[in-house]
């Protein structure tokens, strides 16, 4: 991965120079390490926030401080230090990023190849300097036209902030209340950017809408925050992610994705991760701890989660339905791949309070190297929520025996007309599978790449085709190495 | 085409073959029979290459090639085929994927480029028609909820397409009824021409009135111990190991 330790030092050399004050030079501007009510006004300030969204802010930050970061998942890693962390920093200037593809890492480059994305998009993707206006940015616009005919929203959370204050003060914060959870809290105080998205009534989002869209425009950052709104009868598919690594410089990642649901309408949401997952010792990587939640408010609505997670030293989410609309509908559809000494905690729960509403939860998880996975997920059916249903399979896959796989389900079903059904198996990559393979001519890689996409068949064929190929790719690539 | 010189095979420490010896000139169809736990399986392991099996003496060449040197993969690469005893189960991955990504694998070895969808599908159409098969059964997953009969033609079908030039048949007649088996010799008799040789694992005499051997050996105790001709194979069936003087172990 791209020298995420020699930029941390460069930025530290810099940053000690400016210790007495927040840096307001044009090329690199950031606040100083560590989280105080000062640093999170120089964030809204940046932002140019309107004062309810700071007020937010700095109510969230006094919550957090009164929490303690939670231990009850299956995961094992060191707390981070959250006063040694920039929360802020401008994007690096161009002179600071590298200046052709021949200064990025060749392992990097070879995952882009193995991937089949174009040059030009690896010297985006690996934050090559460049200054000419390539394809993507004029695809990006002739994409928001086409959105704006519609009457659809879609722009940077920064941007909603100051423009749609009325949807924003409506919907901020009511599907993930800023108390929600430890890195949940810390996100609603420190939020750098993130995504807004509004589908008017009786709107089908004319495409599917990707962040891969925004790269150029936003380095995002490691406090995301996405508000995905779906009016009466619309709906949205969003694309969150990329198959590609891309160059990242946090460690830690604490995103919060809210989904409204009214009546009627749809919204799926896939996302695949692919962050740096340390090296093959286990030194390094990003510690991804993610809250999402969508509320199906309206009558029959529906919301499907699809992820598909690959990267990452540790994983802790939890992408969540609360159908609280009659008739309302979620579904959740997971793989998740950790190798050498990754952790995923991950799973869904799915929260029945309307009537007649129903849940599906597909999850594969797939273990290699000493890595541990772990599904844990949550069935709540409340009194009043007649016939409802729900059905969930999780299967694990072990590559190795130095791997764990661990199925944690909980079931609290308060309704007598309930049906809930949850199956589980573990199984292995037989060394007389691989033989097959490796008999009829495919190596010990593809052989791997071949059963575990068989493996996860019923997830990717949910997400959209265009993700679904580069997909396939990628669960063969994270798997090298973890066989022979 | 194959040469096997003083074969030693050890499994988990346990040595099955002992000294094998074994010739096989092109266009040649030979068939091995032998009590259980004589070695046969593990001959055919040896030869294609699986992993585990250790080869602590002796040689296998194949085409001239040092054999022992290449990974499984590529010995298919060379044109060897494994028909399984006990074909396996890939569950999600249709029968049709499972051979392109075969198949384009092998031409990938051979520098060849990859075959065309259209030209694939037409290829694998006329195939499964020639071996009976039911194109339907194409888009299965490999082997999954199929019966005994069913794998063994599944076999038959990726042999055709993968269009070895050495194949060893293990067992590919036991579990059949006679129309499969009938189905199943006319797979490997298709393959039979001048350039191209198998190796027949059986059991059973049975296979043989479909197939004829050009030669028939008798494994016992890891070794050779008697070769000979079509009428060894009915010796055996009437005489049993024991009349030839062949001790029956059990596995």
């Amino acid at each position: 991965m791209v020298s995420t330790l020699e930029t941390r030092q460069a930025v530290e050399e810099i940053s000690s120079d400016y210790k007495y004050g927040f840096v307001t030079d044009i090329e690199t501007v950031k606040a100083p390490k560590g989280l105080s009510e000062e640093v999170i006004r120089f964030i809204s300030a940046k932002k140019d926030e309107p004062a309810w969204l700071l007020d937010w802010r700095l109510k969230s930050y006094k919550k957090w401080l009164k929490m303690e970061e939670p231990d009850w998942a299956m995961l094992d890693y060191e707390k981070p230090d959250f006063q040694d962390i920039y929360y802020y920093a401008a994007p690096k200037s161009a002179d600071d990023r590298p200046k052709s593809l021949d200064e990025v890492d060749p392992e990097l480059l070879k995952t882009y190849e193995k991937l089949g994305i174009s040059l030009q998009e690896q010297e985006v993707l690996s934050g090559v300097a460049v200054d000419i206006v390539f394809d993507s940015v004029s695809v990006a616009t002739t994409f928001r036209k086409a959105l704006k005919e519609k009457g659809v929203i879609f722009c940077s959370i920064s941007e909603a902030a100051r423009d749609y204050p009325v949807l924003m003060k409506k919907y901020l914060g009511s599907v993930v209340p800023a108390a929600d959870n430890f890195y949940a809290t810390l996100n609603s105080a420190v939020f750098t950017d993130g995504t807004f998205v509004y589908i008017p009534k009786g709107v089908r989002c004319p495409m599917e809408l990707s962040t891969y869209f925004r790269i150029n425009e936003a380095n995002t950052g490691q406090f995301e925050r996405t508000l995905i709104i779906a009016d009466d009868n619309s709906y949205v598919s969003y694309l969150e992610g990329c198959t590609a690594p891309m160059r990242d410089e946090n460690q830690l990642h604490a995103a919060v994705v809210e989904i409204v649901v009214l009546d009627e309408a749809e919204v799926k949401y896939s996302t695949v991760q692919n962050w740096y997952p340390g090296d093959k010792n286990g030194i390094g990587g990003i510690y991804n701890f993610v809250t999402k939640r969508a509320a199906c408010r309206g009558l029959n609505s529906k919301v499907s989660w699809t992820q598909v997670e690959t990267g990452s030293a540790i994983t802790w989410k939890y992408p969540s339905c609360i159908l609280q609309g009659d008739g309302s509908v979620g579904e959740f559809y997971s793989v998740a791949i950790t190798n050498n000494y990754q952790q995923a905690d991950t799973g869904t729960k799915m929260i029945h309070i309307g009537k007649n509403t129903s849940s599906t939860i597909i999850s594969k998880g797939i273990s290699a190297g000493k890595a541990q996975n772990i599904y844990r997920g949550l069935v709540k059916v409340m009194p009043n929520a007649e016939n409802t249903r729900n059905f969930t399979q999780c299967d694990s896959l072990l590559i190795g025996d130095e791997c764990g796989a661990h199925t944690v389900p909980y079931i609290e079903a308060k309704n007598p007309t309930s049906q809930i059904e949850h199956e589980a198996t573990t199984s292995k990559i037989s060394d007389e599978q691989l033989f097959y393979c490796l008999q009829r001519g495919l190596d010990v890689e593809e052989s791997v790449s071949l059963i575990v996409n068989g493996f996860c068949k019923e997830v990717m064929q949910q997400l959209p085709m265009e993700f679904a190929v580069e997909a396939q790719k990628l669960l063969g690539i994270s798997l090298e190495g973890s066989v022979g | 085409m194959l040469e096997i010189k003083n074969l030693h095979v050890e499994v988990g420490g346990q040595k099955i073959l002992k000294g094998l010896n074994l010739n096989i000139n092109d266009g040649e169809v030979h068939a091995i029979m032998g009590p259980n736990g004589a070695g046969k399986s593990t001959l055919s392991y040896a030869i294609c290459g699986k992993p585990g099996y250790e080869i602590t003496e002796g040689s296998v060449t194949f085409k001239g090639k040092n054999f022992l040197e290449l990974e499984a993969s590529e010995r298919a690469g060379e044109g060897v085929f494994l028909g399984f005893q006990y074909p396996v189960e890939i569950p999600g991955v249709s029968n049709i994927n499972f051979l392109r990504a075969a198949i384009n694998s092998v031409r990938k070895y051979r520098n060849e480029g990859e075959l065309a969808a259209g030209d694939f599908l037409k290829l694998i159409r006329s195939k499964a028609a020639e071996l009976e098969m039911d194109p339907e059964m194409l888009k299965r997953a490999v082997n999954v909820g199929f019966s005994g009969g069913e794998k063994k033609r599944n076999e038959m079908v990726q042999m055709s397409m993968l269009d070895p030039i050495f194949a060893v048949l293990d067992e590919t007649d036991s579990g059949l009824d006679i129309d499969a088996l009938r189905i199943v010799a006319d797979g490997i008799n298709r393959m039979r021409c001048p350039e191209k040789s198998i190796l027949v694992i059986t059991h059973y005499q049975r296979l043989l009135d479909y197939v004829v051997p050009d030669f028939v050996h008798v494994l016992a105790n890891g070794k050779i111990v008697k070769s000979g001709d079509k009428s060894l194979a009915i010796r055996l069936e009437k005489e049993g190991y024991a009349g030839l003087g062949i001790e029956e172990n059990v596995a």
